[in-house]
Formats: C-alpha cells, sequence, structure tokens
C-alpha cells in the first residue's frame, strides 16, 4: 500500500509514460536475473582458470614466527602458495588509511588473511591451505572498545587506538550550565551490536593475467576506480595495467566498500599466469568485510517541562575493530547526526572511533546514523514518558524544519518536514487488533506453536530520522558520465556508460530513464560499469542516483547542446530556445530538424559532475556545512509480544519518508521495504556474536536475518517535496528507512512490556527474563 | 578419485565427468554443466538461493551430494521459462519470472532464482490465489536481502492469477 504526494513542483519537467524519469520503468536486467542467466561474480567461468582460496587466522591477535609453504605448494594441482613476502608493491591497503595487511605477519584479528593459494579444484585448493604450516605466537586480544580508550591500553597501531574523535560543540561558547535551565533531564546508556551486511552474492570474481603485463578484473564491488588504486599498489602496477569490470553484484549495503579477494586473486593470476577465480564460503564472507560497528552510548537529555529540548549532551564509542576502514567517516556522521531530526541549541557530543582486535568494523546501511539514530530515538520515548506527553507529539514539538540550525551550525536549507511524516504515521489506521482464535503464523513463535494468544502484548512505538546523503566533509565526490548519441539501424540510440556500481538497487534503470527524459530517445544502452570511463565514486551514502544521475543528465544536456548546434546549422535557425521532443529538434512546437539527420557524425562527451561542496568540521567546534543533502523518514511499528517466552511479532511496519523526486516509485518502494527490514533485523535478531575476539555465529543458520514470515506488511506514504539544489529535485533514498525502523521496533517493544531495552538487538532474554541486580531498569529521569 | 554422474536436466540427458565425489549437486550443476542460474550462497540449506527441483520437489541444490542426482531429473530456473531454441522471443518469461520483474520483487537479483523455483512450486499446488499467510509460510526458507519480501508476495499473487 503506497501513497504518493507531490507538492513542490520539481525543477525539471518530464514526460511521463515513456520510461523516463518519474516512471516505474522495468529493470534492464529484470529478465536475465528470473532467468538465471544475469552473471554474477561467483558465475564466471573461463577455459583453464584456477581457485584461489585464502588461510586465514584462527587467532584475534599473534605475531606470525613462521610459514612453511613448501608441502602446500608440492601438491598436485597446485600453482601458487603466497605469503606477505610475496606482495610485490605497496604491503597494505585501505579506504582512508592503509592500514590493513594485504597478507598478515602481525595478526589483528580473527580470520584474518595470511596465506593465499591457488589450484585447479575447490577441494584441492582447501586441502593446499591445510598443508601451510604457520607458527604464532598468541597475544591477549583487546576487544572492548572502552578499554582501548583507556590511557594505559596497549596501542595497537603506532599512532595509538583512537582512529578518530569528533567533537560537536554548539551553543553558548561557555557552554554555562543549561542543565540549570532544563525543567526535565533524562539519561540512558545503550549499545548497539554487531550487524553484518548479510548480502547473499558471496565476495567473488575472477581476475585475469594480461599480455602487457597488467590484470583484468571482474568483480561485485561498490567502487571500481577505489578498488583499482589499491589493488595497483599492493602489485607495484600503475593503474592504467589494472583494468576492472564490474560482475554481477549479489547485494553490497556497504560490505563490498572495502576490498576482499581484489588483491589476492590478482596476485594469483600475475604469479601463475592463468586465470584465477576466488569465491568465499559464507563462513568465511562473515570475517572477508567489515561489518556495522558496535557501539555504547551515552546521553543526557535537558527539556522544559512541556518537552522542549533545551540541551542533549552525549557520547558515543564506535568499536572500530582491527583496522580504519571507513571509520573516520563513520565516527564523523555519529557525530553530526547526534540529536537525530530535532532541533536543540545546545549541543555537547563527542564521538570516538577506535582500534581492537575486534573484526574490522566500516560501512553498513546508515552509517554511524544507525547507532547514534537508536539512542536517540530511545532518549525522546524517555523524554516524553517524564514530561507525560505522547511519543509522536513529543517528535513533532522538537522537529527539524527548512531554515532551522543543525548541530554543526549548517542550516537546512532544503525541505525538511519531520514534523509532517511523523503526523503521517500516527494518523495511519491501525491495524486491527485481532478477536478469536488467530493463525499461529500471525502470533510470536510462528509455526513454533509456542501461544495460542496468551500472555501476548501488543504495543505501538516511533522513530525518526535525518541522514546525510552522498559524502560529506568536504570530500570531492566527483561522478563522471559519457553519454553517446549516434545513429545505429537509422534510429538514434544513446549509449551511457559511467563507473557506478549497479548493486540491486536499480541505477542501471536510472540512468537509463535519465537518457530518455533528457534526450528525448527510446532507445538507451547502459554499459557495464568499468574502469575505462572516470570514477563514479562509491555505490553508498544513497548518493548514486543524485551523482552520477546528475552525471549523466549532465552529459546529456551536453549532448543535447550540440545537438541543437547542429540543428541551427542544418535549418539555419538563430532561435535560442530549441527543445528535443519524439526524436525532433522543435522550436515553439515546430519541427526544426530529425535528429537522425544531425547524427552524421556521432556525439560523444565525457564529463565530470559534482554537487554543491561542502566544507570539513572545525575540530574543536565540530561546526561547519558538512553535509550536501539530507533524507528524512519516519516509522510507527505495531508489535505483539510474547512476554512470558521473549518472543515478538511485528505485526505492521507504517512509514513516510521524503524521497524528493521518485525517479522510479517502483524502486523507491523496494528500497524503503528493503531498508526497513535491515532496520527490524538489528532491532531484533541480527548480531554477529564476538567473544575473546572471535567469531562464533558465522552461517545463516547462526546469524538470523528476517524471513519472509519475519516481516509484517509494511504502509508507505511517499512524499516528494523537492530538494531545489539536486538534480529533478531527488533525494536519496536507501538508508533512511533502516535507521527509523529500528527504534520505532523496540519502542513498540517497550511500550508493550515496560521494559527499558537499551541494548539492540533486543533478546528473549531481555524481554522475559527477571532483570539482574544493578542492570538498567526503567528510564533513570529526573524532574526538577 | 572421481566418478561419472548422469541426469535429467531441464528435460535433457546430461553427463558430468571427473566428478570428485564430495561434490554437491549444486556445484556438478554450475561449475560442470553450464547451469549457473541455482546460486550458492550459504552451503547449509539455509537460504534457499540454490533451490531446484529433484523428481518434481523442490530442494536445496548445496544439500544434496552429486552421486545423489544419479539417474534422477533436475529442473532448475533455467527450465522455466520460455524455450529459446523453440521460441521467436528470445526473452519470453514464465508467468511467475514475468511477475518478479513486473512487480519490482528483484533487486540485486542473487535469491530469485530459488524464490521463482519456490513460488512455481507453491502456485502448482494452490487452487487459485494462496492467501499471504501460505505465500510467506511456502517461502520462508528463501531468504532475501533487499527487498523486505513486499514485492515478492505481490509477484506470487499476481503470477498465480495468471496461472
Amino acid at each position: 500500500m503506497t501513497a504518493h504526494d507531490t507538492r513542490r513542483p520539481t525543477t525539471t519537467a518530464v514526460h511521463p509514460g515513456r520510461d523516463g524519469v518519474g516512471d516505474s520503468a522495468r529493470r534492464p536486467d529484470g529478465a536475465l536475473k528470473v532467468r538465471g542467466e544475469f552473471a554474477f561474480s561467483s558465475d564466471l567461468w573461463m577455459d583453464g582458470m584456477l581457485w584461489g582460496a585464502t588461510l586465514r587466522s584462527p587467532h584475534p591477535r599473534a605475531r606470525i614466527t613462521t610459514i612453511e609453504t613448501a608441502a602446500a605448494l608440492a601438491r598436485p594441482g597446485v600453482f601458487a602458495v603466497l605469503t606477505a613476502e610475496d606482495v610485490p608493491g605497496r604491503a597494505t591497503y585501505g579506504l582512508e588509511i592503509p592500514d590493513q595487511p594485504v597478507l598478515a605477519e602481525e595478526v589483528r584479528y580473527f580470520g584474518e588473511a595470511v596465506a593465499i593459494v591457488a589450484a585447479d579444484h575447490p577441494e584441492t585448493a582447501r586441502r593446499a591451505l591445510a598443508a601451510i604450516e604457520v607458527a604464532y605466537e598468541v597475544l591477549e586480544p583487546l576487544t572492548d572498545g572502552e578499554a582501548a580508550l583507556a590511557p594505559d591500553a596497549p596501542p595497537l597501531h603506532p599512532g595509538g587506538n583512537v582512529v578518530r574523535h569528533a567533537k560537536i560543540r554548539k551553543g553558548d561558547p561557555a557552554y554555562g550550565d543549561p542543565a540549570a535551565t532544563a525543567d526535565v533531564v533524562v539519561t540512558g546508556e545503550y549499545r548497539v551490536g554487531m550487524q553484518d551486511q548479510a548480502f547473499l552474492g558471496p565476495e567473488s570474481g575472477m581476475a585475469v593475467p594480461a599480455p602487457d603485463g597488467g590484470v583484468d578484473l571482474y568483480v561485485a564491488t561498490q567502487w571500481l576506480h577505489v578498488d583499482r588504486a589499491q589493488v595497483a599498489a599492493s602489485l607495484g602496477l600503475d593503474e592504467e595495467l589494472v583494468r576492472i569490470s564490474l560482475a554481477g553484484v549479489g547485494g553490497a549495503f556497504g560490505a563490498r566498500e572495502d576490498l576482499s579477494m581484489q588483491i589476492h586473486a590478482c596476485l594469483l593470476a600475475l604469479r601463475t599466469g592463468r586465470p584465477v577465480k576466488m569465491m568465499y564460503t559464507r563462513e568465511e564472507s562473515f570475517v572477508g568485510h567489515v561489518h556495522r560497528h558496535p557501539a555504547t552510548i551515552r546521553y543526557e537529555h535537558g527539556a522544559t517541562r512541556d518537552g522542549r529540548l533545551v540541551y542533549v549532551k552525549g557520547r558515543i564509542v564506535l568499536d572500530g575493530g582491527a583496522y580504519a576502514s571507513s571509520t573516520p567517516a563513520v565516527v564523523g556522521n555519529a557525530a553530526t547526526h547526534c540529536v537525530g531530526p530535532y532541533q536543540v541549541d545546545n549541543v555537547w557530543f563527542d564521538a570516538y572511533g577506535v582500534y581492537t582486535d575486534n573484526p574490522p568494523c566500516g560501512a553498513m546501511r546508515g552509517f554511524g546514523v544507525v547507532q547514534a539514530g537508536f539512542a536517540v530515538e530511545s532518549q525522546m520515548d524517555r523524554l516524553a514518558a517524564a514530561c507525560g506527553i505522547d511519543p509522536a507529539e513529543i517528535r513533532v514539538r522538537n522537529a527539524l524544519a527548512e531554515g532551522a540550525t543543525g548541530p554543526t551550525g549548517q542550516v537546512i536549507d532544503q525541505p525538511a518536514p519531520v514534523a509532517e511524516l511523523v503526523r503521517r504515521v500516527a494518523a495511519a489506521p491501525l491495524p486491527d487488533t485481532p478477536d478469536g482464535p488467530r493463525d499461529p503464523r500471525t502470533l510470536p513463535g510462528g509455526v513454533s506453536n509456542t501461544t495460542h494468544g496468551e500472555g501476548v502484548v501488543r504495543g505501538v512505538g516511533y522513530g525518526a530520522c535525518i541522514k546525510n546523503v552522498c559524502f560529506s566533509e568536504g570530500f570531492d565526490d566527483v561522478s563522471h558520465a559519457r553519454v553517446r548519441l549516434e545513429l545505429t539501424g537509422g534510429e538514434p540510440v544513446a549509449t551511457v556508460h559511467t563507473a557506478a556500481a549497479e548493486v540491486g538497487q536499480g541505477l542501471v534503470t536510472v540512468q537509463a530513464q535519465i537518457a530518455r527524459t533528457e534526450l528525448g530517445v527510446t532507445r538507451v544502452v547502459v554499459r557495464t560499469a568499468d574502469t575505462s570511463v572516470g570514477s563514479a565514486g562509491s555505490s553508498s551514502a544513497s548518493r548514486q542516483t543524485y551523482v552520477t544521475g546528475g552525471a549523466v543528465r549532465n552529459a546529456c544536456g551536453a549532448v543535447r547542446e550540440e545537438l541543437f548546434a547542429r540543428a541551427r546549422a542544418a535549418s539555419g535557425t538563430t532561435a535560442a530556445e530549441l527543445a528535443l521532443d519524439g526524436g525532433k529538434v522543435v522550436h515553439q512546437g515546430e519541427v526544426v530538424a530529425d535528429i537522425a539527420d544531425l547524427l552524421a557524425e556521432p556525439i560523444d562527451v565525457h564529463l565530470p559532475w559534482r554537487h554543491r561542496p561542502t566544507t570539513a568540521l572545525d575540530p574543536e567546534t565540530g561546526q561547519g556545512d558538512a553535509h550536501v543533502q539530507w533524507g528524512f523518514s519516519a516509522h510507527r511499528a505495531v508489535v505483539d509480544v510474547d512476554i512470558e517466552l521473549g518472543l515478538v511479532k511485528v505485526v505492521e511496519l507504517a512509514t513516510a519518508q521524503d524521497v524528493g523526486k521518485a525517479v522510479n516509485p517502483l524502486a523507491v518502494e523496494g528500497q524503503i521495504h528493503g531498508g526497513s527490514a535491515q532496520g527490524l533485523g538489528l532491532a531484533l535478531m541480527e548480531e554477529i556474536q564476538v567473544s575473546g575476539g572471535i567469531v562464533r555465529n558465522p552461517s545463516f543458520t547462526d546469524y538470523l536475518i528476517p524471513t519472509i514470515l519475519d516481516m509484517p506488511p509494511m504502509r508507505l506514504d511517499v512524499l516528494e517535496l523537492g530538494d531545489p539544489h539536486a538534480p529533478y529535485g531527488l533525494r536519496g533514498v536507501g538508508e533512511p528507512p533502516t535507521i527509523s525502523a529500528t527504534p520505532a521496533i523496540v519502542a513498540a517493544i517497550r511500550d508493550a512490556t515496560g521494559r527499558a531495552l537499551t541494548r539492540i538487538p533486543v533478546r528473549p532474554d531481555d524481554i522475559a527474563a527477571v532483570p539482574a541486580p544493578g542492570s538498567p531498569t526503567d528510564a533513570q529521569e529526573e524532574v526538577r | 578419485m572421481s566418478m561419472r554422474v548422469n541426469m535429467t536436466v531441464n528435460g535433457e540427458e546430461r553427463t558430468a565427468d571427473d566428478v570428485w565425489p564430495g561434490e554437491s549437486l549444486l556445484y556438478v550443476l554450475r561449475e560442470r554443466l553450464g547451469l549457473p542460474g541455482a546460486k550458492n550462497a550459504c552451503e547449509q540449506g539455509e537460504c534457499g538461493s540454490c533451490t531446484v527441483y529433484l523428481d518434481g520437489r523442490p530442494a536445496c541444490a548445496c544439500l544434496v551430494a552429486a552421486g545423489q542426482a544419479e539417474g534422477r531429473a533436475v529442473v532448475t530456473v533455467e527450465g522455466l521459462g520460455g524455450d529459446p531454441a523453440e521460441d521467436a522471443d528470445p526473452v519470453r518469461l514464465s508467468a511467475v519470472q514475468e511477475a518478479f520483474v513486473a512487480a519490482g520483487a528483484v533487486q540485486c537479483g542473487f535469491c530469485t532464482p530459488g524464490l521463482v523455483v519456490a513460488a512455481h512450486d507453491l502456485i502448482a499446488r494452490t487452487d487459485g490465489i494462496p492467501a499471504d499467510t501460505e505465500i510467506r509460510e511456502a517461502l520462508s526458507g528463501n531468504l532475501c536481502r533487499c527487498t523486505g519480501y513486499e514485492k515478492i508476495i505481490e509477484a506470487v499473487r499476481t503470477a498465480a492469477g495468471a496461472s
């Protein structure tokens, strides 16, 4: 069920009904995918190819004293066994800080890659791994983020254990004592577990050695050019000799932003002179990519008696694990979103990202805002309770709005309909309260038949979110697009070529829609992304439709101008106002020229495009215009809780989100549904269990993601209020629903049970068990 | 040690040689018979991405040893659509496949082949349009990480109505 609301006109007229901007155009890869013929990175196959495999450390912290590889290499069918000393170029890699060894000599996390092999069969490769003898000097791991911050903690990296400390200081410079002006103060401590992106398509790809001494890599990734820079550096090759093409991507969600098998496969291919395919097992995938940072969070919210925020103080510690990955940017995001989608004049917040010997953490959908957002929303509920105000109303009362100033001093210069989004989900009809015997599939515990309705209590909760779109803090967030218009079979055909990764979100569809709208053509070919065109940046931060969409639109504009110049030359018209319509160049409705007649020579442009610049944060105050755009969403969750067993059934999720302009409404709905599902997973079931630095549940049997039985019906309300700074007014869509779903579901469980529930995912024991002495119970609040 | 495995795949007699006895049916289909439609996401029967018909019943191909498929009939997602050899339109889709594309039930598409087989099976054994609870129960062995399942349910309803 979806409602669409468009009130602010978007910036460009579009032609609906032609699979242009605003239409639910079909995915061009859809037919291949439903037939099983779409080539994912794990489907690649070449004559003579070898299988690569990775030996991983069983210890979270250790020094490697010796590695004996001769016995492994001597086995029939084995072609290469490589260790750290076989890396010809830079020994380390990393997205922001190159601190992660390609192959470890000193181990800093469980599952870290130590050696790689190439063999003629996956089983031959597995047995070769078993034949490598590694001597480890095992060290005591440091596995607690707070402990890593302690002054006497052993430094895990040369620069110490703090990857980044970001401060937000807003309000009275002396800060004074705003607590004195607050009638009501609520405090809370919260924990967020380690979530996994759990894409279904495992890390995989194929490296093919090239006659020029370079390598061609076919891989599932999110950012081809940053992969290439890291691969080339470690191979010791010029970047031109490393050519990367996107292979079919089986989901990403942030986990493919860092390298996995890329350098390893290339090393093996160059050593053996054969194509090498690598494909992680699911167990390996759970240690083969970064996860969402676990976090400990502390907040103090002060408000007037009628629930208006006076100040927010807080602190978050994000456990980045063994290597930096994107921790610096995650810390920046947690800090700059530290008050949620609310207005507050005085803010004092510290965000830390630290090194530990836990699995490395980095990008996952929501990127630092999920963790802070859960705590902020929980605090708003505590404040509502302390003030005796409805949870939806307290959000409306404090809602951020266009023209307001955020915690970094940045003015929100675009629609920010937070109050309206909350009002809309609050006003949506509630699902029926069940009466009489119930189908067990609709109850907590499901077909386990643990209840027929007895002990089941219903609850309702709310969550709202603000999330930055695109890269922030002064990053040069460029994308390039090549657009070629030529006659093919007598008809104008546009070819769009970018390096932007289609990861399932539908970017490949959107690029074609934009070309159709801008060029008035019917036939558009979107080429496979590769590094033969300029960087498109990452398929993350909800940014590709904005930035690569903007680049495609910009390049199409240049093609159109060239068409108009040719039309003027051919027709002799001097009219300034030309337009494209139905394959013709027109002036005030009169046909000036047929596009086909203007394309004796193809038109081919390749241009960079950037959104407006952002600025870095002041290191002492955290003030700055750090972000280019924000997305906003709100959720209402309705849950049934079996209070005796602690089991939860989410009955319904109602969502409202402003998407600026739904470039492809069907894809927008899919993003909101999917994002909400990942938020539900974090609320109720998803956590990588790490103890002593070791991952204990690396499988889909033990790491649970929502099934179709876990997901409720979702009611969507899509607003299109149009960001005047963005192409077509669009907003990034993918991340907000993940952020607001989680706190709404937890709030609904609190509503049903009265439990404090300060930790996600919520476990049955948190609901049903008798609390241990000293554990957090009800909201800690102070009313003056 | 290696062995030969014979089976009927999508209506054709197929033979795989040099099969190591530890290989799964999934590996033989994907790596030896050129049918990568069934996907490898968990290798332990939890995700359903490798679902195929084995003698007419859905099964996780990752849990079937290659030797167990000897002499049996396998239908993969590649065998559920139109036959390009006999059909002028090379992208003719079955009702389930068409509904998945039209409804937006496909995003990354990695779970899609398994879901198409499972949905095909549900519709084949159901009179009329299955209730949402029936759809949810029937597809609960197929994980999808992209869609939140809403569009998948819609696609199954649509396909059942068209069948």
